[in-house]
């Protein structure tokens, strides 16, 4: 089993012909993926992989034909907003946005029309979701993990990769991995997914590897202190870094004393988080 | 993007907000001249990108517009917090009855924009809302419904103006808003707003942030951009589409990707180095990137080692040999060189690399920790 997709999962991918929509889509197909459809504004009734895989020029039509039940994006930023509006209006009930570099004000939107409409939001800048043996929605390589029972969750992209790379190293399966993404305003958060993984039958142990800036380990800390049985360690990047300076991610900026790792590593460990020095300390960590 | 004071204002007077009269100056005769417009009592205000321009000396009061000459010559003269002062804005001077803080932010935790105001104005306001939080007024703003009159009103409640300014006050607050959707703002902040000892309201100072993501909407805005400010080099790493920030270690450092940047940073200063920089090419990099990014760190005269760590997802290992191999025959470095290469085509990069005599590590901390001892200056065998 595992979390927000799996084997039933229809997908969708916006911005299918574009070239990192188009290299994803034959990974993700070539994972096992059920990928239905996809689209692209003005080339509705193309086809691609082979014929395999039908583009239509709306989300609307996309679903009336396919059934697509969760939509992952690749659209650039300039356009981002939009697509999110579209799959949201046509009632697609879990998005995935790998995009990053969209304007901020475009996310506060966005976010709180999805979240009237009770849309499910992953990202935007994120590597996506995999869920070994069973479904791999972004772009995560699907050979980095194998199935098992620890549950995975990122604000990063390669570092996510490290981390299961350390995992699968030391012959530790994952039964999801999901990446909330590493901007400032962002759909799901750590301790949405923390819930997940608590009910999730085949999740014993979870990983949670955050960063400098916002709130979102320290809000993961009190769920973990107050509701969370499974054992949990962590890794959060950036003790090293300057405050005031935004280090890649548009999220990981320490503003005055918030958002600071030192605070963060200090909350989780209080509630009773192991927390790694760095990524390959982690297996180590586990139960 | 910051803005500068003087731009900040320029786009709240567009906006409805009543500004003191002033212009910006680059010189100490147009200061007297501008002075002598006003009516000779002004304010001289540094325009540098920093805050505590105030204790530095960087805002003084002139009395005549001799007085205003010399102090424009003064602090045309300084730097402040390093960075030198290239325009001062000519204020018209005017006597204060009360300070008010007001700002328009985006609240990360609630996901929303908000509408902050203190009736403590004109001093930090982290300081006020760490000293006394009681005294700093928050109200969301729904994002698609926009700053509504009633919001603005409990707000004029809250600091407990008058009845007679709710109205000017209203208008400043929606004038704000507008500011700050118009130009995709992160922070449009008046610090402080003020009232007058003749009853008006005037946004004193100002200060807006601009979201980067949004700039390509606002080529307007771009003509703004104070370059002085920047570091020059991370200006040149935008250039191509790289994220890079100079810290001041010994060990450069070249990530794909910004948190394993960080966690590399992090493991490097773990095992006792200090990284140079933090430095990420992103995803998918292409070995031209590559390249331009390696001149770069070899370019900091502190770095004496240099670790590259890629994994590889998007971004094939292979690709980012052929463009440190680009580099290293175009610059031809004397300092050593720890390559780690994980994921998509490692095998191959490394095969690449192996020939050209570069040290490799088959992990992080085993690649950290030989960076750091060649850093050290100790003698490593090469690999290969």
């Amino acid at each position: 089993m595992s979390i927000l997709v799996n084997k039933d999962t229809r997908l969708l991918v916006q911005g299918i012909t574009g070239q990192e929509g188009l290299f994803h889509t034959l990974q993700m197909v070539q994972y096992g993926t059920n990928v239905v459809a996809g689209v692209t504004p003005g080339k509705g009734g193309e086809w691609v992989l082979d014929g395999k895989i039908p583009v239509f020029d709306s989300v609307k039509v996309a679903v009336e034909a396919t059934g697509a039940n969760a939509t992952v994006i690749f659209v650039p930023a300039r356009l981002a907003a939009d697509a999110m509006y579209e799959a949201g209006d046509a009632g697609i009930p879990l998005l995935v946005c790998i995009t990053e570099g969209i304007p901020v004000h475009d996310m506060i939107c966005v976010r709180q029309f999805l979240e009237q409409k009770r849309i499910c939001l992953v990202g935007p800048n994120s590597p996506g979701l995999l869920s070994p043996g069973e479904s791999k929605v972004g772009i995560i390589p699907g050979d980095l993990a194998i199935q098992g029972n620890v549950g995975v969750v990122s604000r990063s992209g390669t570092l996510t990769y490290e981390v299961l790379n350390a995992l699968k190293q030391n012959e530790r399966g994952v039964s999801a991995c999901v990446g909330i993404g590493g901007d400032p305003i962002i759909g799901i958060g750590f301790v949405d997914v923390l819930q997940m993984f608590e009910a999730d039958a085949h999740t014993e142990q979870v990983i949670l590897i955050g960063e400098i800036g916002g709130n979102e380990e320290e809000l993961a800390a009190n769920f973990i202190a107050k509701e969370m049985t499974k054992p949990v360690v962590a890794f959060i990047a950036g003790r090293s870094a300057p405050a005031g300076k935004r280090l890649g991610h548009a999220g990981a900026i320490i503003e005055g004393d918030a958002g600071l790792a030192s605070v963060k590593m200090e909350a989780l460990r209080a509630a009773g988080v192991r927390i790694a020095s760095y990524p390959e300390e982690i297996p180590a960590l586990m139960d | 993007m910051k803005l500068h004071e003087y731009q900040s204002k320029a786009i709240f007077s567009k906006n409805n907000i009543p500004i003191p009269r002033g212009r910006v100056a680059a010189t100490a005769e147009e200061a007297k001249h501008f002075s002598e417009e006003l009516g000779g009592r002004v304010v001289v205000k540094a325009q540098v990108l920093v805050g505590g321009r105030g204790k530095a000396g960087g805002v003084r009061l002139a009395k005549t517009s001799k007085e205003a000459e010399e102090l424009a010559a003064q602090i045309l003269g300084m730097e402040i917090k390093g960075l030198p002062v290239r325009r001062i804005l000519i204020d018209e001077a005017v006597s204060i009855d009360r300070e008010i803080y007001l700002a328009i932010t985006i609240d990360r935790k609630a996901r929303k924009p908000v509408l902050i105001a203190s009736s403590s104005g004109g001093v930090e306001i982290e300081e006020v809302a760490r000293v006394t939080p009681e005294h700093v007024y928050k109200i969301h703003i729904d994002p698609l419904l926009g700053l509504r009159d009633y919001q603005a009103r409990d707000m004029a409640v809250s600091l407990d103006l008058p009845r007679a300014y709710w109205k000017t006050f209203l208008d400043i607050c929606q004038g704000l808003w507008k500011a700050f959707l118009s130009t995709d703002s992160t922070l449009a902040e008046i610090n402080p707003l003020v009232i007058t000892s003749d009853k008006r309201f005037l946004a004193l100072d100002g200060k807006m942030i601009i979201d980067d993501n949004a700039l390509y909407r606002h080529p307007d805005l771009i003509d703004l951009w104070d370059i002085d400010s920047e570091v020059q080099t991370e200006m040149e790493a935008r250039k191509f589409g790289l994220s890079y920030i100079q810290l001041d270690g010994s060990i450069g450092c070249m990530v794909n990707g910004a948190g394993l940047a960080m966690a590399t940073m992090d493991i490097l200063t773990h095992f006792g180095g200090r990284p140079a920089n933090f430095l990420d090419i992103g995803g998918g990099a292409s070995a031209e990137k590559v390249a331009a990014a390696f001149r770069l760190l070899l370019e900091d005269p502190k770095v004496c080692s240099v670790l590259l760590n890629i994994f590889g997802g998007i971004t094939r290992c292979d690709e980012v040999a052929r463009g440190i191999l680009i580099a290293i025959s175009d610059l031809n470095p004397s300092i050593p060189i720890v390559v780690r290469l994980a994921g998509t085509n490692a095998e191959l990069g490394n095969r690449l690399l192996t020939s050209a005599r570069m040290i490799t590590a088959s992990t992080l901390s085993d690649a950290a920790q030989k960076a750091i001892k060649l850093a050290q200056g100790v003698e490593l065998e090469h690999s290969g």
